[in-house]
């Protein structure tokens, strides 16, 4: 690992760093953190398991080894990312390798929402787009500041409209993405519902 | 924007407010956790000084880890034996109810839930595991969730979401004799996509669904995860209210007849709206195998292996991999592959009705010398009962290694694993690189029924020919 590890918190409004390019469809969380690698009660020793079987039988010249990444902290991936079993440990692995945002054509409900919940945030490209950015990052290094208000990546004179979930731009944008304060806010209106619901007090039993 | 679902019935029941981001607050009805995702939750909620909220509305038992061949404490594992040593504790600092090994209810938390009566039309389940997509085969709202998530239900029983929408997949004619409910799923997941059902939850219903067991719409409910949809669900029906009745957390006495009632108003309407309907013919269906790497790569058993120029464009990138990876070639026939290892478990098919229809094609046969099979009952009950039934015995007689519950080589977090590039013909879920415990290891998805006919061939091999014997 580079530096020492920090996780977001807070607002997150900006995103600044290196882009590096990890190609193809379908990559699910098994292959972004192996089974074995989830025998483990904290997620702190995750960051160099990331793609561990993957990065083994590309000898050195996997994506997560090249030289040219090591400072890299957006990931351009293509589409149905994330795919499969549903352990943050996946994400978890990203994030504390170093990578701070994911660009993508499209990602998995699950993985997600799990990036969501620790602060990284899942833009989409279309296909085409994606692929001229994987491209380029391969020849060039790739600098993007990511505004996320305007989901703009600036680079040096070009604006890449991205795309984000206006729910999920939000709650970037006030912290809420951290949501367990922003759930308890509203905590007497749990324990309204709690007891509203039919299957919980069973005598209230009744067809509304 | 669907209406009159059932989806759309459960959510507006659970909605506590709208949040300020424009996401939902979803109470959260049953919580089921377990030792591999739960951990790092628990530690959360201590460095925020939380407590859990309603802990009579979660219930843990331990599976992913548990050896399947001595279970005896402590593990040989160190690891494992860690695991289940912190959801021990936590469960006992937070007064968790805990099913764990020997209480005669352990198992897989998808199938524990169910058996137990825990899972029950009209609620909303959340677990830390994308699997929990199967509870919906009760007419619930039931997805996975990741470890933050985990602590939010803990904390608050409540959830961030943003609503999916809803496609009804609705399965005309029945299954024909030697298909089962996983052929239908792959069938499905095949036709529609692993990525098509992001965004949605599935509704299956139709004539053919309506004709399943609970254990086979568990299958089907399931599997919906791998077609990319969070959640799927089938709407409640007597079938669904026999299989709850006089289970342990089932409503009893004057309360049973009036969740009956509530239960049945929860079905989707005759005029309800969905976003999407997608048609599927059942009778078309044949016993179904994986080829490739993803649960969507899946071929009728008599077919062969498709050329990369009969798939579309976005399914050849991953098809090429496929064919690498498996070692199997384009238009080469699936059956016939042979095979190293078989494996019967899992939650979508290590129920007692998979164990019976296994036994079944297994009884009066061997397994062949090359093939290492073995069972894994999906919980206690399930054990128990088929040890009543004397199915032990038949697969032992056979040459299957009869063990002990949990997921097992489903992921290989045990050590059951398959080693270099063998060959599995799996009843689980997952064929993905690598899924089974070896980097290099290989897995064709198939029915528990299929499975046991491949051990006996030591191939692939087509069920329907030892119904007919
Ligand atoms: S059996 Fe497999 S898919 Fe099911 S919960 Fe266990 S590991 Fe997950």
């Amino acid at each position: 690992m580079k530096e020492e590890f920090q996780a977001p918190q807070g607002k997150i409004l900006k995103i600044n760093g290196i882009c590096m390019s990890l190609e193809g469809d379908d990559i699910d969380t098994d292959r972004i953190i192996p089974a074995r690698f989830l025998k483990c009660v904290d997620f702190e020793s995750l960051g160099d398991a990331v793609f561990e079987d993957d990065r083994k039988d590309f000898k050195g010249k996997h994506p997560f080894d090249l030289k040219t990444n090591q400072s890299a902290s957006i990931l351009i991936v293509n589409s149905n990312f994330g795919c499969g079993s549903s352990r943050e440990h996946a994400p978890q692995a990203l994030m504390r390798w170093g990578i701070r945002a994911i660009i993508g054509e499209s990602f998995a409900e699950i993985f997600y929402s799990n990036c969501l919940a620790i602060g990284i945030p899942c833009f989409t490209l279309p296909k085409k787009k994606i692929k001229s950015l994987q491209d380029r990052s391969r020849e060039e290094t790739l600098f993007f500041e990511i505004d996320i208000k305007n989901i703009i990546a600036f680079e040096k004179s070009i604006a890449h409209h991205l795309e984000l979930k206006e729910s999920s731009k939000n709650m970037f944008l006030s912290g809420e993405w951290d949501a367990t304060s922003t759930l308890l806010n509203n905590i007497e209106l749990i324990e309204r519902k709690i007891n509203e619901l039919p299957y919980i007090n069973l005598n209230k039993l009744r067809i509304t | 924007m669907s209406q009159n679902t059932l989806f759309d019935k459960v959510w507006d029941l659970h909605k506590v407010a709208d949040l300020p981001g424009g996401s939902s607050q979803l109470f959260i009805g049953l919580h089921l956790i377990h030792e591999v995702t739960s951990p790092q939750a628990f530690g959360a909620l201590k460095d925020k000084n939380l407590n859990v909220k309603f802990p009579s509305r979660t219930i843990a038992t331990v599976d992913h880890i548990v050896p399947t061949d001595n279970q005896s404490r402590p593990f040989k594992d160190t690891l494992a034996e860690q695991m289940i040593d912190t959801l021990e504790k936590n469960c006992k600092k937070h007064k968790i109810k805990f099913f764990n090994i020997g209480s005669g209810s352990q198992g897989i938390v998808h199938v524990v839930a169910p058996e137990l009566g825990l899972t029950q039309p009209g609620m909303t389940i959340a677990c830390g595991d994308s699997h929990t997509s199967t509870h919906g085969a009760f007419g619930s709202i039931a997805f996975g969730i990741g470890t933050s998530q985990v602590r939010d239900v803990l904390a608050s029983q409540t959830l961030a979401m943003n609503k999916l929408k809803v496609r009804q997949i609705w399965c005309k004619n029945r299954l024909s004799e030697g298909v089962f409910a996983k052929d239908l799923v792959l069938h499905i997941i095949n036709k529609l996509g692993v990525k098509a059902g992001v965004g949605y939850a599935y509704e299956f219903s139709g004539p053919a669904i309506d004709l399943l067991s609970m254990e086979e719409r568990m299958t089907i409910c399931n599997m919906s995860i791998e077609g990319g949809a969070r959640c799927g669900y089938v709407n409640p029906d007597q079938i669904t209210f026999k299989y709850i009745q006089e289970r342990q957390f089932a409503p009893k006495n004057e309360n049973w007849a009036r969740a009956v009632e509530w239960w049945q108003s929860l079905a989707s309407e005759k005029d309800a709206k969905y976003d999407d309907v997608v048609l599927i013919d059942a009778s078309q269906v044949e016993p179904t195998v994986t080829w490739g790497i993803t649960p969507g790569q899946s071929i009728g058993v008599s077919q062969k292996i498709p050329e990369l120029k009969e798939l579309s464009i976005d399914d050849q990138f991953i098809a090429g991999e496929a064919y690498e990876y498996m070692g199997l070639s384009p238009g080469q026939a699936i059956k016939n592959t042979p095979i190293d290892v078989c494996f019967i478990g899992s939650c979508t098919n290590g129920r007692i009705s998979d164990l019976r229809v296994a036994a079944e094609i297994i009884q009066n046969h061997k397994v062949s010398p090359n093939v290492k099979a073995f069972v894994v009952p999906g919980s206690e009950k399930v054990a128990k009962a088929a040890i009543e039934e004397g199915l032990d015995k038949i697969f032992k007689e056979a040459g299957f290694q009869w063990r002990e519950p949990g997921c097992s080589m489903c992921l290989a977090m045990n050590p059951d694993k398959l080693t270099g590039n063998q060959v599995s013909a799996s009843s689980s879920n997952r064929n993905f690189k690598g899924r089974q415990g070896s980097p290099s290891g290989r897995t064709l998805l198939m029915s528990p029924a299929m499975v046991a006919a491949a051990a006996i061939e030591g191939k692939v091999s087509d069920v329907r020919e030892f119904l007919k014997k």
